[in-house]
């Protein structure tokens, strides 16, 4: 058996997959990478399935020690680990990976070869921070099996689309109460508060008037965006409660949800209207581009 | 039956604008009946409406739409309940009062009733858990008698306790995990209502019947 041991655990480190689907009806969100397309390509460039498990790292990465040979990949942002981003890399035994604060978003992903051997809950290996579904973030001291399951040959480098930066410009689809807005959060300036988590992000910027109150409170879905009766925008992200009850004005688009993974405290963002076909086209965009890997 | 594409992943479906037993029983009907079917990923019922996740990759919008449709026509409909589990009875031990059910005393002067009224009222009734939701495992219970329907607190607690039994409004409700809330607490249950290890980690079901039980002392 092969095995990865954490020397440090950065800020927070988890394992992560593409999530928990079937259970909101049981009152649990699907959780998941928060960067679904990183971790998505990552694990292609190893030769994984997309949606093996991997770890998560946020804003402070941790150090690793490799007991053996080992294919890695490391994607997302740059936590300046010194080695190149989006492509596979060969790690041997005994070697140890250390990564710092990051260097650009909030989020990088390492993906080994194999996959990280987590046991699954409810279907999935993902940690649900916020609840302890999938078990806890990572500590210094712990042991992770890599498992045996790359379905495919390593590939070659990946180069991350330029044209799909910035992170701060997020696409949106009307939500469900759109017609009560007057479309304040589109052109306006929001930034990312500091008490953002997996479950939202909350923002701060122009007040937007919310007729909260009228409304029962009904599902919700990743990426909404609510405004609650004090006007600030929150976008609920992979860990959000399954069902609220605040007005909903728009929802961010899934070829933008990536971003929402690498949106750090003190980023000032931007929302842009888009239709549904304009969405889904972006969508098969970002499909093709992972097919290509 | 209103449907509406919420996000370019999902679509809401709304049985009305005011909550009633046969809205209740449309979101259970439909999400028993959606519950595994390839391409929906997830179904997050509510009081009127249910909210459909599905892979775009997968299925459009018109295409989920249509399957929902047909669930609400005869045939589906017959295919629908026959997935429905069997109702279950659970019963909730629960302590009244004191430091636990620090509303209680709010609850009975807004009904204008005693304490102990209150918790005769609200241990003999019988309930419905409408849907499970919220922030996680919360169950919504209809069924609450009309006496005791309180509005929320103005200002929420920044700590609810689990296990604590509530009243918000005209629902019912136990908090699973400890979490801010402006819910009237009544009580608190020591019964485990949310295991993270269990499949599925909440003790309650859409559609399980719940009956409040009063007990003296509970170790918690």
């Amino acid at each position: 058996m092969n095995w990865l041991r954490i020397l440090s655990a950065g800020m927070l480190t988890t394992v992560q997959d593409l999530g928990r689907f079937g259970w909101a009806h049981h009152g649990v969100s699907a959780s998941g990478a928060a960067d679904p397309l990183a971790l998505r390509a990552g694990n292609l460039l190893v030769g994984n399935a997309e949606n093996a498990a991997a770890l998560e790292m946020t804003l402070v990465g941790a150090e690793f020690a490799f007991e053996q040979d080992a294919i890695i990949a490391l994607t997302g942002s740059d936590f300046g680990a010194g080695l190149p981003l989006w492509r596979p890399v060969e790690i041997a035994a005994r070697q140890s990976l250390r990564c710092g604060a990051s260097q650009s978003g909030a989020r990088a992903y390492l993906c080994i070869r194999g996959g990280i051997a987590a046991p699954k809950s409810m279907g999935s290996a993902s940690v649900h921070v916020m609840t302890g579904v999938g078990g806890r973030p990572l500590r210094k001291g712990d042991v992770l099996a890599v498992g045996n399951d790359a379905v495919r040959r390593p590939r070659s480098a990946a180069n991350f689309p330029q044209r799909w930066q910035p992170r701060t410009l997020l696409r949106a689809t009307p939500g469900p109460q759109a017609a009560w807005f007057a479309g304040e959060l589109f052109g306006a300036d929001y930034c990312v508060a500091e008490e953002s988590n997996r479950m939202g992000l909350r923002l701060r910027g122009p007040s937007i008037p919310s007729p909260a109150g009228q409304m029962i409170t009904e599902g919700v879905a990743l990426g909404a965006v609510q405004v609650p009766p004090d006007g600030q925008p929150i976008v609920l992200f992979v860990e959000h409660q399954t069902t609220g009850g605040y007005p909903k004005p728009a929802n961010v688009i899934s070829a933008d949800f990536w971003k929402l993974g690498q949106l750090r405290p003190r980023d000032t963002v931007r929302f842009e209207s888009v239709t549904i076909e304009q969405a889904l086209d972006l969508l098969r965009e970002q499909e093709e581009w992972l097919y290509s890997l | 039956m209103t449907v509406s594409a919420a996000s370019d992943r999902s679509l809401l479906v709304s049985f009305g604008a005011a909550i009633s037993p046969e809205a209740q029983r449309q979101v259970t009907r439909l999400t028993h009946a959606l519950d595994g079917v390839r391409g929906i990923l997830n179904l997050h019922p509510a009081f009127v409406s249910v909210l459909i996740d599905f892979d775009p990759r997968l299925r459009t919008h018109a295409e989920v739409e249509a399957l929902v449709r047909r669930t609400g026509s005869a045939g589906g409909l017959a295919a629908g309940e026959s997935k429905t589990e069997p109702t279950r009875l659970v019963e909730i031990p629960v302590v009244y009062g004191g430091a636990g059910g620090p509303d209680l005393e709010d609850v009975a002067r807004h009904a204008h009733l005693s304490p102990d009224e209150v918790v005769a009222l609200h241990s003999s009734a019988e309930y419905e858990v409408a849907f499970v939701g919220f922030s996680t495992c919360f169950p919504y219970l209809s069924g609450l008698p009309g006496a005791l329907a309180t509005p929320r607190l103005t200002a929420p607690r920044k700590h609810v306790p689990a296990g604590s039994v509530a009243i918000g409004g005209a629902q019912a409700g136990v908090y699973p995990l400890a979490s801010p809330g402006g819910w009237r607490l009544i009580g608190r249950t020591p019964l485990r209502l949310f295991d993270p290890a269990g499949e599925p980690p909440a003790l309650l079901r859409m559609g399980d019947r719940v009956h409040f039980v009063r007990v003296a002392e509970a170790g918690f």
